[in-house]
Order: C-alpha cells, then structure tokens, then sequence
C-alpha cells in the first residue's frame, strides 16, 4: 500500500465532477469490489442478457423499416419472384428489409437467432438455478421475477414470430385465436376484442406490434433490472470449495478481472449470434410465401420454446371434451393450450415454498446443493425435463414419422404412453444415481479416493490404494448438509404429536418429509480419511483442514 | 485458514473485502517464476498484494501480443463489413443469391470483429491481468430487532397521525373514489372489438353461389367449377372459395376473414362409397359423388389440407386431426372434436356446382355456444 496512484487530471475532474453531485465514492468503490464466483454455469444468466441486449439493439433497427399494417397490397417491389402477389403490407415491409436495406437480412437473422438464444438461455440458467437450490431462502422472489421473465420472454418471442405475416407466422395465430374460442363463456369475446372482429381482420398485427415493441420489452426490461438489483444485494449463490461458507463469498471482484471477463464474454455472444446469422438460415419468409388463411404446408414447427404446446396439442385427446346444457367445452383444445402450461409454470412458481414447507426449512442458504445431495428435487427436476422434453418432441412426431418411416398415429400413442412413464423413470433413475453418488462421496471423504494402484500386501492379499483427497476435495464433499426434516420433531419426549403434526395437513407434511428425506445418506460422524465412521460431532472447517495435514 | 481484513480498506468495516489465503490453485500462470524469491513484491494493486499472483513478465508479455493479434484481426473483420457493405448495392441485393453473398459478407465480417474483440479481451484477462480470488462477507439479511421496532413504531405513529385508520368516512370514500378509475380502462377496451352476436355461425355463402379454384386468379367464367372438373382434379380433391366479384380493396374478390370462413374441399367420393354413417339429408347436400367441407380445422383452425384419395382421409396438418370424407368428415383420429362442417352443394342450369345454402354448422375451432341454435 505504499504508493498510491493518482488518476489523471481529466478522470479525476470527471469523478469529482460525480462526486460533487451524488456522493458515490464510497459506494462506487463497494461496487467496483462486488465479489463474483467463478463457475461456468454463472454464465448462463448473462448469456440472457446480452442476447437481450442484441435483441434491443436489432429490434430498434427493424422498426425503421417494418410497416405494421394488415392493408392487402399488390407487391411490385424487387423481389422478382412475387411479383403481383396479394399481401400484407407487413409482410411487404419486411421483404423490402430482406431485399433492399443492406444488412436488413442479416439483422433480422440476428434478431431471430438472438430470440432463440435468448429463451434457451434462459432455461438453461433456470435449470442451474433449479438444480443447485439455489432458489432457497433468501432468493425465492428473483426466482419468481426470473419465472415471469421466462413466461413474457416466450409470449415476445410468439409475437414477434407472428409480425412479418409469413404463411407459418400467420399459422401460429390462427392457432393462438382457436385457443382463445376454447375459453369457456368468455372466448368469442376474448377474441374478437383482440382481433377487432373476426380472424384474421386487420387489427392484429398492430396490436401484436405495440406489445412486441413497447409493453412487452418495457416489462421485460424493468424486471432484469429487479433481477439484478436483487442479485447485487443479495450476491450469488457460491459452489461449496475452500473458504466458500454461508457467511462469505470468494471470487472474482468486479473491477477488474470481472469487467474485463464479462465484456469480453458479451462479444462472443455476439459473435456466435452474427456466425449464426451469416451462415445459418433461419426463418426465411420471403420463402414462405404471404400468410393466406386458406393454405399451409406440412412439417411446419414453430420456434422451439412453443414446441412443448404444439406436441401437448398435439397428443391430447378429444375423449374428455364435453358439453354443459348445450355449451360446448372444448378440453382437447384447453387442457393441453393453457392447463398444461398452467401447471408447468404454476409448479415451477409454488416449488421453492414448497420445498420449504415440506423439510421446514426456514434457513438462508448462499452455498449451492451439489444436485445429488437433495436427490428427490433433482428427480423431480429431471421427470419435470422429461415430460418437457418428451411434449417438445411430440411436437414434431410428423417429422419423426417421416424421418425414420413411423406410423403417424403409432407416434402419437407412443408418446401418449410415454408422457405419464418417462417422467417416473426419470425421477427413479435419477434418485438412485444421486444416492449411489452420495454412498461414493461418503466413501471418498472416510477412505479418500481410489487412485487405481494396486498394491500387494505381505499377507498376499490385493488392495487399491486409497489415496487422501485433496483439500478441496474434502472441502466440497464436507458441503452436505443434513436435510432438514420438520417431522422429526412433530412428537414431543411424551410421545404426543406436536400440533403442527395434527390433521390432514400435517399428515401430508409428515409424509411428504418422509418421502422427501428417507434415503438420503448420512454423512454425520464421518470424517475425512478416518477410515471408520468416529463418533458424531460438528467440525468447524478450520479442524477438518488440520484432520487432513 | 485466516482471514484478515486489510488497512487498505479501513473504515468500511465488514463491507471491505477480505482476503482469502491458501495455497496457489494449479492453474496455469498462477505460480511465480522460481527465480523471484518475494513474488509479490512488486504488485500493487488493487487487493492486498499477498494475495495476488501475477502473471509472469515473460507470459504477460505474449499475453500481450496474443492479444493485440485478435485485437488486429477484429478490426479486419470490421473492415471486410465495410467492403461488404458497399460491394453490393441496394439494388443489387434483390437477386437472392446476391442477398446471400452480402449477408454472409456482412455476417462473417462482424462475426470476425465481434469474435477477435471477445478472444481478445479474454487472453487480457488471463494472460496479462493478475489472477486472485476474493471474499467479501454476504449481509446479515434480517434486520435486528431494534432497527425492526424501531421502524415498526415509527410507521405505526405516523399511520396513527395521518388519521386514515381513526377517519372511516375518509377512508371508505377515497376508496370509493377510486373504484370507477380502476373500472375505467376496462371499460375503455370495450371498442377493441364487436360483440360476437351470431357472427361466428354464419359464412358468406349462399344458395347458387358458384365457386373457384383457391388460388387462382378469379377472373371470367372460365375458373368456375364444373362437377366435371372433379373428376380430373389431381389426388381427387379441389380446395375452392365462393365466386364474387373482385374489387379494388380486395383483388380476390373475398376479404382474409371471408376466405378464413368460406374456403371449401370438394371431394369426389363416389356414389357406392359413402358410408353407412352418412344421414340422407348428408347424402342429398352431395352432388353426383361429390361432397363439399369447410378445409378449415375444428380443432384450433389450421387448413386441414391433406387428402388421401384411396382411404378418403382428410388430415390435418397441424396437430394431425383426421377426418372421414365417406362419413359425414366424422373424426377418426386427433385432437379435433367436431366433424368439418358440411356445404351442401348442386348443380345451376349452365352445369357449374354452386352452394345450396350456408354450411351445416359454425366453421372452425369449437367455442362456448357453437351448438346453440340461434
Ligand atoms: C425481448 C425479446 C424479443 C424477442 C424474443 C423478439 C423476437 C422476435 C422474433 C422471433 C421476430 C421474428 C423475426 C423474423 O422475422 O424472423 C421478431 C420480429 C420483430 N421484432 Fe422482435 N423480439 C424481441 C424484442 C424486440 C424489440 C425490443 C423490438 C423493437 C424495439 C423488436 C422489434 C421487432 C420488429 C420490428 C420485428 C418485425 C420485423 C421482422 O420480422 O423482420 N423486437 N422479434
Ligand atoms: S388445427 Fe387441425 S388438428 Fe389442430
């Protein structure tokens, strides 16, 4: 600390000049140390945001040319091939984006593959999230703002997919408005306020374009902003490692290894999204043809994120649909369209509370679970990929059929079976590789690992050396917690049930606790390379360190 | 392990950062050129200098150079997206092929600015910048029972003081006050759109209306649709929409909205082929073998525009619904509830097939009175 270092004259004239108005040394300074953890899978999040960003900046850039505007007109523009060809004049505007403002193409492909990445980003982040506990106390409220990104995300992506008024873009909001008829009472109102009469009149893309352009991103934005303002406070999360406790977080500080790490990580983004852009078609309308209610082609997909409804849609069947004193209730079209999705996000929403409420734990947590540690929530995270991912695929079963010669319909009964097996397969599955994890992980930290030397003892006998783990190793398989478990102490030392135990209720969360916490392994009164299980105490980091010398 | 908080930080408590001590992680870089006994000593920066492993002079040095080369290389790529820029004129992207030359031109030149800018950021942050982790104390979350009281009883008085607890007729009629404003908006949606009325169960067509082929231009009498026209009609099938005169504001003739309703698929089934499922009534709107149903899905409305002449199928395309054109369009399999609804067709004196009224139920996706008689 001996020399200190003066900014130069223009810097220090522009800070006080700062600093004279708001008062912001003090606090600047605590932001530019803000400590970030390392891991990759930090990295999830930000890929959101810069291709939120990305979206921002080519979003601004189409609306200089984009005509919102359902008018029929006779195209005589330069692209020879419809020439003479009825159309909107939304999706004459965006042809002359493609065929006569240089770069026009490529910063609608951008837009496009920015969107793609933008959604998967974000469940890819939401799945680290998920995984590591990482939702628990304190961060339930970010998780749920991250939820509403997730849900208003995909709702920007539908909208925007459906504003050039290509032949599969007009498809997807044919089928959005026959959804909309499907709401019980309300429906045909619903739909005709939205569209301004009937399907597909001249209101909807106007419309679709105030929200894709103004309300939607303004929401959009305001939360990320919520979303980081509660993650500046709060910090991140940290992986279990050396010196990582609940109490203080390790990494790299703001300024500025992390500065220069995370802009540099935002053009790469960039970069790969432009690589995409020049050399991967995406959506390319002017193939397509002008949306026309009348005609389709087959093997349409729409972008990823709507494939899950498009395959729920898809295999739900017709046999629940009733009628109620001669009102028709449509089932096949609202269960699969809005009470799958519904249940979906609902769950995701309500997990963290009840996760809470089943084990009782009421603690804060900023060092993340190792998934194999809480192995029911990582199972239901995996059932809930499954079911996901088996809609998702459903979606395209007309492509599967044809790609690999299926029978349409055997697909379709295929997945109507697979979607209630796959997703307790996966939970099965997925808790007993946790636990044998768990076993293996206790192992490690009692033997240490296995190091694949084979020694021959005097007597004869064969053994693999067992090596001492290394610190850190340690460390991170020292981060199991003992799960909490409210049932434990639902019985008083007379045996009486405590009330909180009492009642249907009660009964619930008892056995949901059961459930939640019956095979996990007890890594109490192991300690590190003890070779047998010692008896029960806390040890504090600093003796375990010593335990290990 | 130990932990100290550093004079460099005096006076911000437990916000400053700490130092975490331990012994070097094996990453690359991190170790100090054997040579230098007190590596350290020539650090200052920013964080305790303990703490701070600097790259080596010698590595910082490539490091640099690394750098400067992708630095370099963006800033070609920048170049080669101006080049691309003005190579193809506005008028020469037209040509699609050209469109492609520029957008990969465009493309590859910004992906390359944008790539060399991210790479070389990155060697700067590992190769020339000091590598070192931090710890900073997350903050106490609750806030003590006092600064909780305190506040509690601070809120609580003010409330009192305000009077709006003490004051209902105050309280209830500034509520009341706000009830219509908050109505308001909902109110102000009503003009988005038109009561539905009866308007989803009735279409544009009309007995003696005739018909063309969808997709066409629809000029002269020459695209009217013969029953004879069936029977070359390729796969069997004709997707057609009624005949009406075109205008200046619909060069087809039909509105979006009217097409969306009235488009139509004539079918040749056959007179021995109907099923027995088919009412008489069914049987009399058919024409000479040929029947006519709405193309437009009742499941959620996409065209449901695959035929399959040999088992009489209609398949839908978007989620897969099939119908019977033999039996009344009758579900056989998907999601789709309702059969297409049926336009009873004929024939006019001149021989061109016409409708013989509007369709036997409301077109399209189901809703809440779609069977209710009006
Ligand atoms: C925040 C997330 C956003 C998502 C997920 C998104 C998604 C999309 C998608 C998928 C399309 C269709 C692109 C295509 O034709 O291939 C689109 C079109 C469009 N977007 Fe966005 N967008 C976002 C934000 C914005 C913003 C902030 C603006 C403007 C300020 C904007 C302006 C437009 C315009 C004008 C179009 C129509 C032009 C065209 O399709 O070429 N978008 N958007
Ligand atoms: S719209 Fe035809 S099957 Fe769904």
């Amino acid at each position: 600390m001996s020399r200190t270092t003066q900014a130069p004259k223009g810097l220090r004239a522009t800070g006080n000049f700062i600093d004279d108005r708001f008062h912001v040394a003090k606090s600047g300074e605590k932001n530019l140390r803000k400590v970030f953890p390392n891991h990759w899978s930090f990295m999830l999040g930000e890929i959101a945001l810069y291709s939120f960003i990305i979206l921002l900046l080519t979003g601004v850039f189409l609306t200089l040319w984009f005509k919102p505007s359902m008018t029929e007109v006779v195209y005589d523009g330069s692209y020879e091939r419809l020439q003479g060809v009825v159309m909107s004049e939304a999706y004459a505007s965006t042809l002359h984006i493609d065929f006569d403002v240089r770069g026009g193409f490529l910063v609608r492909q951008i837009h496009h593959w920015a969107a793609l990445i933008f959604v998967a980003s974000l469940v890819a982040h939401m799945l680290r999230v998920f995984f590591t506990g990482a939702f628990r106390k304190p961060r339930e409220i970010n998780w749920l703002i991250g939820i509403a990104i997730f849900v208003l995300a995909i709702l920007e992506g539908l909208f925007g997919y459906s504003l050039p008024d290509d032949l599969p873009s007009g498809m997807g909001i044919r089928i959005l408005q026959g959804v909309m008829l499907s709401l019980p009472v309300i429906g045909t109102y619903v739909s005709m306020f939205l569209f301004g009469g009937e399907f597909p009149g001249e209101d909807i893309i106007p419309r679709l374009y105030m929200l894709h352009i103004l309300l939607i991103p303004g929401i959009l934005l305001a939360l990320i902003v919520a979303h980081f303002m509660i993650l500046w406070h709060q910090k991140h999360t940290q992986y279990p490692g050396r010196g990582r406790t609940e109490k203080k977080v390790v990494g790299v500080p703001m300024f500025p290894a992390f500065a220069v790490k995370a802009g540099g990580f935002f053009f790469f983004v960039f970069a790969v999204t432009v690589a995409f852009s020049a050399f991967v078609q995406i959506n390319p309308i002017h193939l397509f043809g002008p949306f026309s209610p009348t005609s389709i082609t087959s093997g349409l997909q729409p972008d990823w994120y709507m494939g899950f409804m498009e395959g729920a849609l898809r295999i739900f069947p017709n046999w629940f649909d009733f009628t109620i004193f001669g009102y028709a209730v449509p089932t096949g079209v609202l269960v699969p369209a809005l009470v799958i999705p519904g249940i979906l996000f609902t769950g995701l929403a309500v997990w963290p509370f009840l996760e809470a409420w089943i084990t009782g734990d009421k603690r804060h947590h900023n060092v993340a679970d190792r998934p194999r540690n809480a192995p029911v929530r990582t199972g239901v995270g995996m059932a809930g990929i499954t079911f996901y991912g088996l809609l998702w695929m459903a979606g395209s079963n007309d492509i599967l059929s044809e790609t690999f010669s299926l029978n349409l319909y055997g697909t379709t009964w295929f997945f109507r079976f697979a979607i209630f097996i796959g997703p307790v397969l996966a939970f099965v599955i997925t808790k007993r590789i946790c636990l044998g994890l768990q076993r293996r992980d206790r192992a490690t930290l009692a033997h240490g690992y296995e190091s694949g030397t084979i020694q021959q003892l005097p007597s004869g006998e064969y053994i693999e050396v067992h090596k001492e783990s290394p610190d850190e190793m340690v460390h991170v398989l020292r981060s199991k917690e003992p799960l909490d478990r409210t049932d434990t102490e639902d019985v008083d030392e007379n045996g009486v049930e405590a009330p909180s135990a009492r009642g249907l209720r009660g009964r619930l969360r008892t056995a949901l606790a059961h459930w939640y916490t019956k095979d996990n392994v007890s890594f109490e009164g192991v300690e590190p390379h003890s070779g047998h299980h010692g008896q029960h105490e806390e040890i504090a980091p600093e003796q375990a360190e010593t335990a290990t010398r | 392990m130990t932990d100290n908080t550093t004079d460099h930080n005096k006076g911000e408590g437990a916000e400053g950062p700490d130092r975490v001590i331990g012994t070097p992680s094996s990453a690359e870089g991190d170790r100090l050129v054997a040579s230098s006994a007190d590596p350290h000593s020539e650090h200052e920066g920013p964080f305790p200098a303990e703490e701070t492993h600097a790259r080596p002079e010698e590595m910082q040095r490539k490091g640099e150079k690394v750098a400067a080369a992708w630095f370099t290389l963006a800033f070609l790529g920048g170049i080669i997206f101006f080049v691309g820029y003005f190579a193809f004129s506005s008028t020469e992207i037209a040509e699609p092929r050209i469109a492609q030359y520029s957008n990969v031109t465009l493309g590859g030149g910004l992906a390359l600015a944008l790539f060399g800018i991210g790479a070389g950021m990155t060697v700067w942050a590992r190769r020339v910048m000091p590598h070192y982790d931090v710890s900073t104390p997350y903050d106490e979350l609750p806030s003590s029972p006092e600064e909780k009281g305190s506040f509690g009883d601070f809120f609580m008085k003010g409330a009192a003081e305000s009077g709006f607890t003490k004051r209902p007729l105050m309280r209830r009629t500034l509520l009341l006050a706000m009830a219509p404003l908050g109505l308001a908006p909902i109110v102000l949606l009503r003009d988005t759109g038109p009561l539905p009325g009866d308007t989803l169960k009735h279409t544009l067509w009309k007995k003696g209306m005739r018909m063309v082929v969808e997709g066409t231009e629809r000029e002269g009498e020459a695209t009217w649709i013969r029953a004879e026209d069936l029977g070359n009609a390729p796969g069997g099938m004709i997707s057609a929409l009624p005949y009406v005169q075109p205008t200046e504001e619909h060069p087809h003739g039909l509105s979006l909205n009217e097409q969306a309703k009235t488009v139509i698929l004539l079918i040749k089934v056959g007179e021995d082929e109907w099923k027995p499922g088919m009412t008489e009534q069914q049987l009399n709107w058919t024409h000479d073998g040929i029947v006519a149903y709405s193309k437009i899905c009742t499941h959620v409305g996409c065209p449901a525009a695959l035929y399959e002449q040999g088992t009489h199928r209609i398949l839908c395309p978007c989620h897969q619904s099939t119908f019977d054109a033999a039996d009344g369009a009758k579900v056989v399999f998907g999601p789709a509830h309702r059969p297409l609804p049926q336009l009873p067709i004929t024939v006019d004196d001149e021989g061109y097939l016409v409708a013989d009224g509007d369709f036997s139920s409301p077109v399209g996706p189901t809703f809440w009175d779609v069977e209710k008689e009006d």
